[in-house]
């Protein structure tokens, strides 16, 4: 039952008034100056979908010109730069703006009862940066001088000796800033989850989607500063003539690999544990029960994170570390299997357990259960040292990652665009459909990726642009090329039907599904200001505490806590919630993303060398900043 | 799943890590069918749980909303903490104590011989300490030996590896890398570059020739001696042409003034089944289009294209050939 709905109107007037308060100018204005969550959430949504369009028009161009040997789909140097900007645009481009971006920042907010993100315009120069350090990433196609050393840029390859365009520059400074981007967006994360929840959400009731968000947001901002020093020695490598990673002068080549995998194996866990939020978040609503052992799932989430900082030498046990170095990091690798399993069978006993209805949200999670597990297994046989040293950089490897990052991950993004489809748009997606295209999604997933074991323990590396018939990798290659064009057709359904229901789907309703969070109490879509009373909370599902939601409606009518003074949410303590302090929150600003245009094209320029120009630029950014300190919140 | 794989393993194309041909490679598969036969026991296991609860989703019965389920807990910590410790930890000995051992690069001295493998983009030089050979992407080994390989790089990261005989080892700049060769009988192992390492890191391969001991010494004899002089006047101006063009600066011939070092030692080019590192046979019509225009056949490859006229072109193709 909805507070709006049962407003006397004295409540009626105080939404009014919140309306008033909270509206953001109309048209295309409104979305570049917006710093409303939901807002800057459906920008990441827009801005990532095109990026995976782009990465999987890539992957299908790396599929096509492997479907049979000897092929001249792409030659040599086309084939590099093509799955170089795949991983690129999946991993910086897809994966990541999609969850915390667009899922996170859409949902965060509504779910912990807060009027928007802790800063707002910070959330909005996030998006604007990544979007630019996207546009910059780009440009390099456009140029025609793409990074071509692979997502992970292995030196010296990737040395100015032997990758001497402007390739590595743009992956280099591309990926700086989009370090930024994240780094914002993670501090913006942690404070609003720690300071903004309902009065009454004290830790151990807040939704697992937030200790999902929680661990990932804390990983982002501990593994992105090695990501930056490790581009940073290589560009003073590249442009100065250091000699961090050139042996011949007493450096070593392993230094980037130790600082890119500190990045990058963090980075896995920071792709993967958004899905685990979303898991946690659809599997109780179509199971009508609550998580089994939530504070166990609720640890394994943040374990998980933690954990995920002591295994990265586990991708470098054939560069000839000393066994005791790689024993300990298989060790550790075979650890961060628990906190994994822990949920895994939380989510599967939760289902055998409740009551479930397999609609295509749940559908989508029960292809992510097994996606991950079998990513999962193949991943603990690579903790067997040995096993590893044999199939690392073969197609086992790039079935293993692809089962976690693309059937674990992005599973649970697409079951997440139908779940809270209706609540984004008030329309119902079509169910039929939906359910259609889960199963040839699901089916192209299996055929594309599953034959790369085989492939892999047949010999073929990773990384080839063509291989030679004679050695039996024909026909599994082919299998999967059929594959992908069969997931793409699955994924093209996926987006059929949604656009379809934009316009025509049935109205949803304030909650459709009866969910189980605070998200599913306001309307579809949510106003501006999400909720007409901020939400008084007693348990981790607050929706179903339904005396407490007509509570809330009660206050809206008596005028408590409803803040309709301004721009203003409530702060509450770290640990138990209870109600702190009434924050002034700023409203929409056209700085954040002025400051975003000049750093994007202050870093285009520098690597243009044209010098003068990005001076001005950077002169541009600093007034940026200047006008950013001296406009105070609004006053209504 | 495990029939997929099982009909896998039965392919015999030399570069099959079902297939092994070693001690080390044997418990290396050993290992892989223990470990599928456990993951898929674990996997069914949480997929019938799945299906157990799609046959029941048309039960009656009320939500559990605010339900402390103690026994699904229980099931939770049951498969999710109690018996992954076991499973792990057995692994865990199992892979890393005993596996480990026998696929571990060899103790200093434990090996009768030794020999070095160089990583150029794109091609494998390879020398034999003690002796002056010298060749490339074809390295003959004598069977049921110990031997110590030396894994080192000229320029770029490769990695070597001969899946039917070990598992492979990264050859990084500034880094000595060893790994153990050896092979259960005569036989003939393929083997590839696995670390992306540029443009032609697809056609980076290699061939493992395991020969008896006598044969291999033979062999190594050969090719630890200068080049054949050449015989016929054809021959002779070849071996001019070549001294007089680009192709000395970046090959050698023992014997002659030639002793680039860009390219593969050509010294003893004949008695190799192969050119390019396996991507071309070395036949007389496949030589002269790789010389004539290499680009096309390896795009990117260091080989530059040097047109030499059709004469000069035959007379090095003639000597080169008779390079055995």
């Amino acid at each position: 039952m909805s507070a709006i709905a049962s407003a006397t109107p004295a409540g009626q007037a105080r939404v009014q008034r919140l309306e008033r308060i909270w509206a953001e100018r109309p048209g295309l204005v409104g979305w570049l100056t917006t710093t409303d969550h939901k807002r800057i959430g459906l920008l990441y949504l827009f801005a990532s979908l095109v990026f995976f369009a782009a990465g999987g028009v890539e992957a299908l161009l790396v599929r096509t010109q492997l479907a049979a040997p000897n092929q001249h789909v792409l030659g040599p140097a086309a084939y590099d730069e093509t799955f170089t900007m795949h991983g690129i645009t999946m991993i910086f481009l897809f994966v990541i703006p999609i969850t915390t971006g667009a899922f996170g920042n859409y949902l965060l907010p509504l779910m912990i009862g807060a009027r928007d993100m802790a800063f707002p315009r910070l959330n909005a120069l996030s998006f604007w940066l990544f979007a630019g350090s996207g546009l910059f990433l780009y440009m390099s196609m456009i140029v025609g001088q793409a990074p071509s050393a692979g997502w992970f840029n292995y030196v010296p390859l990737a040395s100015r000796a032997y990758s001497p365009d402007k390739g590595i520059d743009f992956y280099s400074y591309g990926l700086i800033f989009n370090a930024i981007a994240s780094t914002a967006a993670s501090v913006n994360f942690i404070v609003t989850i720690f300071k903004l929840r309902a009065p009454g959400m004290s830790l151990n009731r807040m939704p697992l989607f937030c200790y999902a968000f929680l661990a990932v947001s804390f990983s982002l901002l501990f593994a992105l500063p090695f990501l930056s020093v490790a581009l940073i020695l290589l560009e003073l490598d590249r442009q100065l003539g250091f000699h961090f990673y050139d042996a011949a002068a007493g450096g070593d080549p392993l230094l980037w690999q130790h600082l890119f995998w500190l990045f990058g194996h963090p980075e896995v866990y920071i792709i993967i544990l958004p899905a685990f939020g979303f898991a946690t978040s659809i599997i109780p609503t179509f199971v009508r029960r609550r998580m089994v052992a939530f504070p166990l799932v609720a640890l394994a989430e943040l374990l998980v994170g933690f954990l995920g900082f002591g295994v990265w030498a586990h991708h470098m046990f054939a560069v000839g570390l000393s066994t005791s170095t790689t024993t300990y990091f298989a060790a550790a690798s075979l650890i961060i299997v628990i906190p994994s399993a822990i949920q895994i069978f939380a989510w599967i006993t939760t289902i055998l357990t409740g009551l479930p209805r397999f609609t295509t949200p749940l559908l989508f999670i029960i292809g992510f259960i097994l996606f991950f597990l079998l990513g999962g297994l193949t991943g603990i046989m690579f903790a067997a040292i040995p096993f590893d040293q044999q199939l690392t950089d073969t197609y086992f490897v790039v079935a293993h990652f692809h089962f976690v990052i693309f059937g674990a991950a992005v599973f649970p993004i697409l079951g997440g665009l139908f779940y809270w489809f209706p609540k984004v748009t008030g329309r119902l997606y079509h169910e039929r459909t939906g359910q259609i295209s889960f199963w040839i999604t699901f089916v192209g997933t299996l055929l594309t990726f599953f034959p790369m074991h085989i492939l892999g323990l047949l010999g073929m590396p990773r990384r080839d642009y063509t291989y030679p018939s004679g050695l039996g990798w024909g026909g599994f290659n082919l299998l999967e090329t059929i594959g992908a064009y069969v997931l793409t057709a699955g994924l093209l359904l996926i987006v059929g039907n949604l656009l379809y229901s934009l316009r025509r789907g049935a109205p949803a309703g304030n909650d459709p599904w009866s969910g189980a969070t605070l998200e599913w109490s306001t309307t579809s879509p949510p106003p501006a200001y999400n909720f007409p009373v901020i939400p008084v909370v007693s348990s981790a599902y607050a929706m179903w505490d339904e005396d407490d939601r007509r509570a809330d409606a009660a206050r809206l009518n008596r005028g408590e806590l409803v803040l309709e003074r301004g721009h203003e949410t409530v702060a509450s303590t770290v640990q138990d919630g209870d109600w702190d302090e009434v924050l002034t929150m700023p409203s929409e600003s056209p700085w954040p993303i002025t400051l975003a245009i000049a750093v994007t094209a202050m870093f285009a320029m520098l690597l243009l060398e044209h010098f003068v120009t990005a001076g001005v630029f950077g002169g541009v950014a600093l007034l940026a900043l200047l006008g950013w300190h001296t406009t105070e919140p609004q006053e209504s | 799943m495990v029939v997929a794989v099982a009909l896998a393993g039965c392919g015999d194309n030399g570069q099959n890590a079902l297939d092994p041909n070693s001690g080390p490679s044997r418990d290396i598969a050993t290992l892989w069918w223990g470990m599928l036969i456990a993951a898929t026991v674990v996997f069914a296991g949480a997929a019938a749980l799945l299906w157990v609860a799609y046959l029941r989703r048309a039960r009656k019965g009320l939500p559990r909303l605010g339900e402390d389920d103690r026994t699904a807990r229980g099931l939770v910590v049951g498969f999710g903490v109690a018996i992954p410790i076991v499973v792990l930890v057995a692994l865990f000995a199992v892979a890393n104590f005993t596996v480990i051992a026998k696929t571990q690069a060899p103790a200093a001295g434990s090996t009768r011989m030794t020999i070095q493998i160089i990583g150029h983009q794109w091609f494998w030089e390879v020398r034999y300490p003690g002796s002056k050979a010298v060749t490339a992407n074809e390295i003959h080994i004598p069977s049921r030996t110990r031997v110590d390989v030396v894994a080192t790089t000229a320029d770029v990261i490769h990695s070597l590896w001969v899946p039917e005989i070990n598992r492979k080892i990264d050859m990084i700049p500034g880094h000595r890398n060893h790994i153990l060769f050896y092979a259960d009988h005569d036989g003939v192992f393929r083997g590839q570059c696995a670390e992306y390492c540029g443009l032609q890191h697809a056609h980076m391969s290699m061939k493992v020739i395991a020969e008896p001991p006598a044969r291999f010494a033979a062999w190594l004899r050969t090719m630890a001696s200068p080049r054949r002089a050449p015989a016929t006047p054809e021959t002779q101006r070849g071996e001019q042409v070549f001294l007089a063009n680009a192709c000395a600066s970046c090959h050698a011939i023992r014997g002659t003034p030639a002793d680039g070092t860009i390219g593969p030692d050509l010294t003893h080019l004949a008695t190799r089944g192969t050119l390019a590192a396996l991507t071309i046979p070395n036949t007389r019509a496949a030589l002269t289009r790789w010389i004539r225009d290499p680009q096309h056949i390896k795009p990117g490859s260091k080989m530059p294209h040097i047109d030499l006229g059709d004469r000069d072109l035959q007379a090095v193709v003639a000597y080169l050939q008779s390079l055995r």
